[in-house]
């Protein structure tokens, strides 16, 4: 007995040293950006870890000093873009997925394969055909384009949400069919309303990837500045020539995307984690 | 299996089309050159306009823009863009000659809009034969007012589908396609519209990636291998390991487990993109990791985290694990917490040690329900371009490969191609592969969970 309560006490020593080492290990990178916002000296690199002098000027600076780097108007066009994408592709997800899962139609399965198809080719592998695309019709370096691009390809993601609404009962929509409710009905007011999971996990994403991608940003707007979102804005300060001056102000740009979205992927990771595993965790 | 169901389909559709032919009416003939013309004959008005209208429509289409590059779509074009001296101005005008590009692209739409033409010129010719049938019989004849009613509810497919079909149609699909035709051309930097045209030139871009040229082929395999490689690395690296976090967390004994949970979901905060940038910078020569390692004495000179061959493809993979533990971590948490008690009552009272629970009960079930989580994870490494730009950016370089670093997976190598050489048909040969290779993969995997999906359900 006293050994096995020593063995216990081993292990779980032993479990408490690795975690504690990880942790160290896992929030080292981010401790290091927040310092190096707050660095008041210049240059990239310095030959020490943490800073000499501290400042708010890189926050400051950010906001005030525009004229190359406009990061504020990056900051507005990205959450533009979020926005948008997230409210267009959410509801071309659940509608796309509603229509697999309930309706039968004619070709249904065609449709489905046809989907997995196209999603199966690297997404940017076209983009210089979309690029033309937007050129002719007059889209060229808007946002508008870059909410089209994103909600089109979001919307083959709908794999998922259709694997939610297979596990919705059948029943429901056969006791409102009886009472006399349409289609349109049924979709709005009885499987919306049961559908908080999903609408939360496909919103949550889709509002996260024009936060992440830069490649499409780069095609499309090429050198225009002024319409960057934040991730190609902030790989610009990166650049050769740029680096020395803007490190610091890159990093305080970074905490202030990382504070929104990591705020609502905290309290939205239980519905990330049952939109992943298909429901097998309840949300 | 696909095909073989929808062949019959579209015959069976071309075989009404023929039978309203024969059997029909003179009304219902001509409604196969003027479309509509049966709706205006018999009393459905409305129907009869909007299909007189399409016809029209594409008519107009076809003269207006369509039909100048359907015709030059067999060759793209043989007019370069041509330079006349003009002897009043004193300089070079430019005169407009074809651009391969635009033809191909607009082409490509061209042949698209065609065929959703004749569907709907297919359905035309049944509701012509339908309306005379229906009129024959005395029976009333469907008005679009009823058949916009019943997108409501028989026909709400319509509602839900046509506005995402028509988005992914021209920004996914006619994109796609294009790209697709572009692998049988010969758009490389050479051949740049509209100084250069470039034309088809079959299946040579496919040879020569497969032997025809040496560089091109053995960039191309080398590639290829680091893809998969890579891809079945950084798959199984982050779930494993996020898995023993996991257990390690969930350990009874083990306290404080939500504040060691959101130590790590906290990394998940930062965008990625903005870690690996970080982390790019912390792995210089001069960087962080590089200035902590020399002033604790543990190396002389800056180790070449991204520079050095093997060191910069173990990086790569290490990083993607930092970003990517707490990822698996949080989802097999959640997993965990849903696997039924009973099962573990049951297997403590057959006496079963941990280890042996481990394998036999948790192990199995994680699996049945990950595997969907797994394939995505598997395309989705295989299309990581962010990780291998941002960190490595491909590099280090080699003379070895075709424009292509030692990190590059196919996806960034097909990036190099497109936007830094404009070897457009490279790109496209490129980006097939990958889509081949996903899905293969993808195939074998979900026919193996199909499989498994078909035994009984888990727990």
């Amino acid at each position: 007995m006293k050994s096995y309560k020593l063995r216990r006490k081993i292990s779980d020593t032993a479990i408490y040293a690795l975690l504690t080492l990880l942790a160290i290990l896992w929030l080292l990178p981010i401790v290091y950006l927040v310092l190096q916002s707050f660095r008041a000296e210049n240059g990239a690199y310095t030959e020490y870890i943490i800073p000499k002098g501290f400042t708010l000027d890189n926050y400051i600076r950010l906001f005030t000093e525009t004229d190359l780097f406009n990061y504020p108007k990056w900051y507005l066009n990205t959450l533009i873009v979020a926005i948008f994408t997230c409210i267009i592709s959410t509801l071309m997800v659940l509608m796309i997925s509603y229509a697999f899962s309930r309706l039968r139609f004619p070709s249904r399965k065609t449709y489905m394969n046809l989907g997995l198809i196209l999603g199966m080719f690297p997404g940017f592998m076209s983009m210089i055909a979309v690029y033309y695309l937007l050129k002719i019709i007059g889209l060229g370096q808007s946002l508008i384009s870059l909410v089209l691009v994103y909600s089109s390809s979001a919307a083959l993601g709908y794999f998922v949400a259709k694997g939610f609404f297979d596990t919705l009962p059948r029943s429901l929509d056969e006791a409102a069919t009886i009472d006399g409710a349409s289609r349109n009905q049924i979709f709005w007011k009885i499987t919306l309303p049961l559908s908080k999971p999903i609408i939360v996990y496909t919103a949550l994403t889709s509002f996260v990837a024009p936060f992440a991608d830069f490649i499409f940003v780069s095609v499309i707007m090429k050198d225009n500045y002024n319409q960057y979102t934040l991730s190609l804005g902030l790989f610009q300060m990166l650049s050769r020539e740029n680096i020395f001056a803007y490190f610091t102000r890159f990093c305080a740009g970074s905490v202030l995307v990382a504070i929104p979205v990591g705020l609502l992927f905290m309290f939205l990771q239980r519905y990330y984690v049952s939109g992943v595993t298909g429901g097998a965790v309840k949300g | 299996m696909n095909k073989s169901r929808r062949a019959p389909k579209v015959l069976r559709y071309a075989a009404e089309v023929v039978t309203a032919f024969a059997k029909g009416d003179a009304v219902t003939r001509l409604s196969f050159l003027v479309m509509g013309l049966w709706g205006f004959a018999r009393r459905t008005f409305a129907r009869g306009a909007v299909y007189l209208f399409t016809q029209i429509a594409y008519i107009a289409y076809m003269i207006v823009f369509g039909g100048k590059y359907l015709v030059k779509f067999t060759t793209l074009g043989t007019q370069t863009q041509g330079k006349v001296f003009d002897e009043e101005l004193g300089i070079y005008i430019y005169t407009q000659g074809d651009n391969s590009v635009e033809i191909l692209l607009f082409g490509t739409l061209t042949v698209i809009i065609t065929i959703l033409f004749f569907i709907v010129w297919a359905s035309n010719c049944r509701a012509a034969y339908k309306s005379q049938l229906a009129q024959k019989r005395g029976e009333h004849i469907v008005t679009l007012k009823e058949q916009i009613a019943s997108l409501d509810s028989k026909n709400y497919h319509i509602t839900l589908l046509s506005i995402p079909t028509l988005l992914v149609t021209t920004f996914t699909l006619l994109p796609l396609i294009f790209m697709v035709l572009m692998a049988f051309t010969n758009f490389d930097k050479a051949h740049q519209p509209p100084g250069n045209l470039f034309t088809w030139v079959g299946f040579d871009n496919f040879t020569s990636i497969l032997g025809g040229n040496d560089k091109i082929s053995y960039t191309f395999v080398r590639l290829l291998g680091w893809t998969v490689l890579w891809a079945i690395l950084s798959t199984f690296t982050n779930y494993i390991f996020g898995m023993i976090l996991a257990l390690m967390i969930n350990k009874k004994s083990i306290k404080f487990k939500k504040g060691w949970r959101m130590v790590f979901i906290s990394t998940i905060a930062i965008p990625q993109f903005v870690t690996l940038m970080l982390m790019s910078q912390l792995l210089h020569a001069q960087g962080g990791i590089n200035i902590l390692i020399q002033q604790l004495g543990l190396a002389d000179s800056p180790i070449g985290f991204l520079t050095d061959p093997l060191l910069a493809k173990i990086t790569v993979v290490i990083v993607n694990m930092w970003i990517g533990i707490p990822y698996s971590m949080l989802i097999i948490t959640g997993i965990l917490s849903n696997i039924p008690e009973d099962m573990y009552e049951a297997a403590r009272i057959d006496g079963a040690g941990p280890v042996r629970v481990f394998f036999k009960i948790t192990l199995p079930y994680m699996l049945f329900v990950t595997t969907p989580y797994l394939i995505t994870q598997f395309v989705g490494n295989i299309n990581n371009f962010n990780i291998i730009y941002l960190l490595t950016g491909g590099g280090p370089l080699t003379l070895e490969y075709y424009q292509a670093g030692k990190t590059d997976l196919l996806v960034t190598w097909l990036y190099k191609q497109t936007v830094n050489e404009q070897n457009y048909n490279l790109a496209a040969v490129i980006g097939i592969a990958v889509f081949i290779i996903t899905a293969v993969a993808s195939i074998i995997v979900y026919n193996r969970s199909a499989a498994a999906t078909k035994e009984e359900q888990f727990g």
